[in-house]
């Protein structure tokens, strides 16, 4: 990785980790979806522990969203985002770099808090370790498609609701397929890895093509 | 400083510019309508014109950042096939500082995304000291005034050498002492055959600066067409 990216990614995550940055906010909110459902569902283990996998995907998903839409916000506030246009840097490379960063900061911790989570909704060994290698398949596409509905809302005021509608139906593929790989993972008719390769393929689709979308969208925000 | 070279010729020979009948639009109306200009190493122009007249817009739109809808920019010198954007630094109306990190971290990340060529850049530390601000290069740049902060985003000027300065009211918030010091700046920066395009209102402290005026020949034009 050549030096002004490695300088993007740090920013990033000190940015993130500052007051207000809301590095945390992702994990934190996960947790709190995650804790609720049993409250709503009741405490019939048996049920939980079928939709555990649902349930967890389904806030990894509202989670990973729920910061994105200031991705390219705060940069298009402060003149910033400017700057990197006039960088030689690539655009999309920039793009990748900033969801790399969003990605280790709030998918990783998500990752890692999904198995922990997945024990308070009774769910077998097998299926903690397929939910968790689904998330971390799954997260990538997640993020960079985000991103996508990010940089088309960045000049925007109130772009988060716009963007999550925009965005929301797009993730329904990877939705499926992650929850169909954790789910194959404690048994079922479907091999394990079915589902999973698609969800990668799903994943280095969305890193192969997404870059490109957000940086047209950053370019043609003004025009 | 990094190991950043991209480009074999060396950026900063930069010859001349010339512009012609350019055309921005912005929203569907020609904002800019046949504009044009030209440069020499170490001119300097400024742009003038009343709110609205598209002085923004021209200089977005030379620093790459708006469509050019017609006409053409010629460059001259060994730096022909970059374009002008990665040639140019844009002082804008915003500072483009996080507010989060300090001024030292804004500028060191700056130096190494804007840089091309690691010589004649100044440390981060020594463009702080350049605007007198070497005091406060560790406060978060959140706790600086609206001057200070402009004066931070000045310095990326002297972090990342680039030989066309694009500036956009630059001296919005300065006091008259940092105005004198970044006059004397400028004229180093001509100097040392670097170009400067400036929009603005108030002097500037440029000695013979060709000027473009906007607002001539615009009858037509609203006051609310332009940032």
């Amino acid at each position: 990785m050549n030096s002004p990216l490695a300088a993007l990614f740090w920013r990033e995550l000190r940015i993130a980790r500052s007051i207000g940055g809301g590095g945390a906010m992702g994990v934190v909110f996960f947790l709190i979806l995650v804790s609720l459902t049993p409250f709503a569902i009741g405490p019939d283990l048996n049920l939980l522990s079928r939709i555990g996998p649902a349930i967890l995907w389904i806030a990894a998903l509202l989670a990973t969203l729920l910061g994105l839409d200031r991705l390219f916000q705060g940069d298009a506030d402060d003149g910033s985002l400017d700057l990197f246009m006039m960088s030689s840097t690539p655009m999309e490379l920039v793009v990748l770099v900033k969801c790399a960063a969003h990605w280790t900061l709030t998918a990783l911790p998500l990752i890692a808090a999904a198995p922990l989570l997945g024990l308070t909704l009774g769910m077998e060994p097998a299926s903690l370790a397929g939910v968790a290698a689904s998330l971390f398949a799954g997260t990538p596409a997640l993020t960079l498609l985000g991103a996508i509905g990010a940089a088309l809302t960045a000049g925007l005021r109130r772009g988060g609701l716009l963007m999550a509608v925009l965005i929301l139906p797009l993730t329904t593929p990877i939705l499926i397929f992650g929850v169909a790989s954790a789910a194959a993972a404690s048994g079922g008719t479907v091999p394990f890895h079915t589902p999973f390769l698609i969800l990668c393929g799903l994943s280095l689709m969305a890193i192969a093509g997404a870059p490109f979308a957000a940086a047209a969208a950053l370019r043609a925000r003004e025009a | 400083m990094p190991q950043h070279q991209s480009r074999q010729p060396d950026p900063l020979n930069l010859k001349g510019i010339l512009a012609q009948c350019l055309r921005v639009e912005r929203g569907g109306r020609a904002i800019i309508r046949d504009i044009g200009f030209e440069l020499g190493a170490g001119e300097a122009l400024l742009v003038l014109g009343r709110n609205g007249a598209g002085k923004s817009t021209l200089l977005r739109a030379l620093a790459g950042l708006l469509p050019l809808r017609g006409g053409e920019i010629r460059l001259d010198g060994s730096a022909v096939g970059t374009p002008l954007a990665e040639l140019a630094h844009y002082v804008g109306h915003s500072d483009g500082l996080k507010a989060a990190l300090t001024a030292l971290e804004n500028l060191a990340f700056w130096s190494r995304m804007l840089s091309q060529a690691p010589d004649g850049a100044l440390s981060p530390q020594a463009a702080l000291q350049k605007v007198g601000l070497a005091r406060v290069g560790d406060f978060p740049v959140a706790y600086l005034s609206a001057g200070q902060k402009r004066r931070v985003a000045l310095a990326r000027l002297f972090v990342a050498p680039r030989p066309i300065w694009l500036l956009d009211e630059p001296a919005t918030a300065l006091d008259v002492g940092s105005q004198e010091v970044f006059a004397q700046s400028m004229a180093a920066h001509r100097a040392s055959g670097g170009f400067i395009i400036a929009a603005t209102h108030a002097p500037l402290g440029l000695v013979d600066a060709k000027e473009l005026r906007l607002d001539v020949a615009k009858p037509t034009q609203g006051m609310e067409s332009a940032a």
